[in-house]
């Protein structure tokens, strides 16, 4: 019987397991997926937003300004990057600049630092800003993450501190019995005392398997995005946001902590919950919206185009509470700024449901996580090291983003390894250049194939049975 | 740190000639740093005949005609670095690269040629609307994993691009039992070879779609269908002429840039048009003692012409090492009417031996037209031509003569003639 069972391994589900780790617990995360955040943590703007935006007396107010400044030390722990580039919110009228007025205030009550600048002072900041941009709010503190990279190393650190991860696990049906919860998954069952909802774009089916009722609906919102080439880093320095209106926070312009630039969302309520296709209307949108922010968008850089899903609910507000069966949480409707607001989510949730009812003790010996060695960014010194050490740090496979063969062996040989192409280009990079992956992709099928002993024909793209090659030449079926 | 006279990044064709020529012409010591564990480059995978017909005066396969080449190149003693990445390259002419063997690997070079060949335009430059399934590759990588690792990545194919490597794809994979359902172009005419067009899909029976596009991307987890439409003359598709394929495989053929990655961080001047550095007559960048030449250069029709630039390249070289060149303010040369550019984009008159060969484009296909060289106002030379192709380099030699006199611009332009 396990304490807790964590349903869904995105963001949230992630640092819930992270910071269970720090106690002594029995905590199992299942997740549907072949990879750790391969659904809205793998797609979204990748901001943490400073707080100063969701309305008064909500979840997302309290959990957004609380997250934000958890931010910093939760990934220097993780020892994943950071970067706090700030940012600017653009008003191209009178009527936009009451709404940064309203927003500074919002701002001051929260203790967030902003200021509100004119034309000429955003530009000493921004180069390419558009003509229509007559006044902005700053906003210091707003920061860039790679979400992805701080699920993985929440849950390799949660792993190292004896949290089990078990993928490909679908759930299908959850009993509650008399000492806990029974669930089931198509291979496995698993008993534990307290089930923690995280199942993202599914946590209302999760939720009604558990309750019996759906006490509230995941109404999927996409958002697609255009990313352009390293070639641009600097193009924008700052997070751009249009001024917030009912629909939403709009059409943004953010660097990436990697150089890149993304250039979206739009949002569009969809009713499938897997589909994650990219539209021409979503696309051009896009193209048109930026306009309103900047000028000068290099499209000739576009490298790449995806979309994702966010869970919004039709509560409009975070869901994190207990549902109407005790030990059974939810922690659902977790749309923008949902990233931002992680960190405080997981410490909610274990201060006002996890530690009430088990009161673990927490760990003397916590387990740190071992960085990534990253030869691009090593110095001289440590590469003749490294390589001297271990001569396939030498051999470079990425050619736009100099990675070596041994740091894709590595991330497929940790505690939770990459499994698939895309998997291996969340942890370290290929493919995310400008080739993307017309170079590289081959070593990386490659090399996955060795390391995990299995056949070329069976390695993944993505998903469990998407397979990138068909046949071996020459055979027939 | 290791001094060289003349280091060359990337080993295929043009790096193999300009090496060559570069020692004929009294380079010492020269270094060719390549990725792969042998040289030759991207000819290794192209296990296909046509090669070398204009160089060796014989049809070659790629790998028979990189044999070919690295043949010649041994009788040199030319230094050669294989499993190598170049990491930079300073401004001072300081290469750092790396491999497994000798680790990191700093040379000081008096002179870089950049010869690193060129990539395939991929879905995201293009942003194919759809689902980002398993089953969409570049040709150039689907001919890899088949030419080089043995594998098939797919079944039922449809090419999109009638590249020339999206071509030699459709009869290479047919000919591996897969089947090729059709390539479909976007432009109203074929952006191959000609010889391709007859050789990969007539022969085959596999029809070529023009001015049609695909427009979505179906596929849960491995590409399932795609959606084609037919284009306007604006190349936007038209509503209502969609229709679904089944497949299991997309290839991409649409289009190749030059590879300058390893430039990064240079501040050469570049060529919107070319997608690759400016350069003058000597195939030299804007930071003097820095050439490029072949695919990186600009993107050839045969290889046999990049090992041609490679040549030529390795000359001036070898010119600038051992007698400079003369520094003068440099003019420029521009792509005019129906020309989508011009290599090179700089003159500088005096540095011009005995004449001048440029290399261009026209942006659409032409019947009976006059291509015009204009000194500023002044035509200084006019050739007719019966047609011209976007998928064909034209190239011509000026003489310094016509060139000599004072003007500030050369425009290339090309006009159809109505009779």
């Amino acid at each position: 019987m396990e304490d807790i069972l964590i349903i869904g391994g995105g963001i949230i589900g992630s640092l819930i397991a992270y910071q269970c780790s720090k106690f002594h617990c029995n905590v199992t995360l299942l997740d549907k997926e072949n990879d750790i955040a391969n659904e809205t943590t793998m797609a979204n703007s990748a901001i943490i937003h400073a707080g100063y935006d969701p309305e008064e007396y909500t979840m997302k107010a309290r959990m957004n300004v609380r997250g934000a400044r958890l931010y910093a030390s939760l990934c220097r722990e993780l020892k994943v990057d950071y970067k706090q580039v700030g940012s600017l919110v653009l008003a191209r009228n009178e009527e936009e600049l009451n709404t940064l007025r309203k927003l500074a205030q919002r701002a001051k009550k929260r203790g967030i630092n902003t200021e509100i600048l004119n034309r000429s002072e955003l530009l000493m900041q921004e180069k390419n800003l558009s003509d229509e941009v007559i006044y902005g709010l700053r906003c210091p503190q707003t920061a860039i993450v790679t979400p992805w990279k701080v699920a993985i190393a929440a849950i390799e650190t949660a792993m190292a501190n004896q949290v089990k991860c078990e993928l490909n696990q679908e759930v299908i049906a959850i009993e509650k019995m008399e000492d806990g919860f029974l669930v089931k998954t198509q291979e496995k069952e698993y008993r534990a005392q307290m089930v923690i909802n995280c199942a993202g774009l599914h946590a209302d089916d999760v939720h009604e398997m558990a309750c019996g009722t759906r006490d509230f609906e995941i109404l999927p919102r996409r958002g697609e995005y255009f990313v352009l080439s390293k070639d641009c880093a600097h193009f924008v320095n700052h997070v751009l946001y249009p001024c917030p209106t009912e629909a939403g926070k709009g059409v943004l312009v953010v660097p990436t902590v990697h150089g890149n630039i993304l250039l979206g969302p739009n949002a569009e309520n969809i009713n499938e919950k897997e589909n994650v296709d990219t539209t021409k209307n979503g696309l051009e949108y896009i193209r048109e919206s930026v306009g309103h922010l900047v000028k000068n968008v290099p499209w000739g850089e576009v490298i790449h185009s995806f979309s994702g899903l966010r869970p919004a609910s039709d509560r409009n507000d975070f869901i994190i509470e207990e549902s109407r069966v005790k030990d059974f949480i939810d922690v659902a409707g977790i749309e923008s700024p949902g990233l931002a607001s992680a960190p405080a989510i997981a410490e909610y949730v274990f201060e006002n449901f996890i530690e009430p009812k088990f009161h673990f003790s927490k760990r003397l010996y916590f387990s740190h996580r071992q960085k990534n060695i990253e030869i691009a960014k090593c110095s001289d010194a440590d590469k003749k090291m490294y390589i001297e050490h271990n001569p396939r740090y030498g051999e470079i496979v990425c050619r736009c983003e100099q990675i070596s063969v041994q740091e894709i062996v590595n991330c497929i040989k940790r505690n939770c390894g990459a499994r698939s192409v895309v998997a291996v280009k969340k942890r370290v990079r290929p493919g995310m250049g400008k080739c993307q992956g017309g170079f590289c992709e081959p070593m990386v099928v490659k090399i996955l194939a060795e390391t995990l002993g299995i056949s070329p024909l069976e390695v993944d793209y993505n998903k469990k049975n998407s397979p990138v090659l068909l046949a071996k030449k020459g055979e027939d079926e | 740190m290791k001094h060289v006279d003349c280091c060359i990044i990337g080993g295929g064709s043009a790096a193999i000639s300009c090496a060559i020529s570069a020692r004929k012409f009294g380079v010492q010591n020269i270094c060719i740093i390549e990725r792969e564990a042998e040289l030759g480059g991207i000819l290794n995978q192209c296990i296909h005949n046509g090669f070398g017909l204009h160089i060796f005066k014989k049809e070659c396969t790629g790998p028979e005609y990189a044999e070919l080449m690295i043949e010649e190149l041994s009788k040199y003693n030319i230094e050669i670095l294989l499993s190598t990445t170049v990491l930079s390259i300073g401004v001072d002419k300081h290469v750092q690269a790396v491999n497994s063997q000798n680790g990191l690997i700093d040379i000081m070079t008096d002179a870089i040629v950049l010869a690193s060949g060129c990539m395939e335009r991929n879905r995201g430059a293009i942003s194919i609307p759809g689902s980002r399934c398993s089953g969409v590759f570049t040709a150039g990588s689907a001919q890899r994993y088949l030419n080089m690792d043995g594998y098939l990545c797919g079944k039922k194919v449809f090419i999109l691009g009638s590249g020339d490597i999206g071509l030699i794809m459709a009869r290479r994979m047919t000919l591996e039992g897969a089947e090729v359902l059709g390539v479909a172009e976007i432009q109203p005419y074929s952006n191959g070879l000609n010889r391709n067009i007859v050789q990969c899909l007539d022969d085959f029976d596999i029809p070529l779609y023009l001015s049609t596009t695909v427009t979505k991307i179906i596929g849960e987890k491995r590409i399932e269908r795609i959606e084609l439409s037919k284009v306007d003359e604006n190349l936007k598709p038209i509503a209502g002429t969609q229709r679904e394929i089944e497949v299991d495989c997309l290839l991409l053929s649409i289009g190749l840039i030059p590879d300058i990655t390893c430039l990064n961080r240079l501040p050469v001047e570049k060529d919107a048009r070319t997608h690759s550095v400016i350069v003058n007559e000597c195939n030299e960048m804007t930071l003097p003692g820095f050439f490029a030449c072949g695919n990186a250069l600009q993107v050839h029709d045969l290889v046999d012409y990049a090992s041609m630039e490679g040549e030529a390249t390795g000359r001036q070289v070898a010119y600038y090492l051992q007698e400079g060149f003369v520094q003068c303010e440099p003019r420029k040369v521009k792509a005019g009417e129906n020309i989508s550019y011009v290599v090179p984009q700089r003159l500088r008159i005096d540095n011009i031996r005995s004449d001048c060969k440029f290399s261009f484009r026209v942006k659409k296909p032409m019947k009976n037209c006059v291509l015009r060289i204009m000194a500023d106002d002044q035509c200084i030379k006019e050739i007719k031509k019966r047609y011209a192709l976007p998928a064909e380099m034209e190239t011509i030699n000026l003489e310094k003569e016509i060139l000599r006199n004072e003007w500030q611009t050369l425009h290339f332009e090309m006009r159809e003639v109505y009779e």
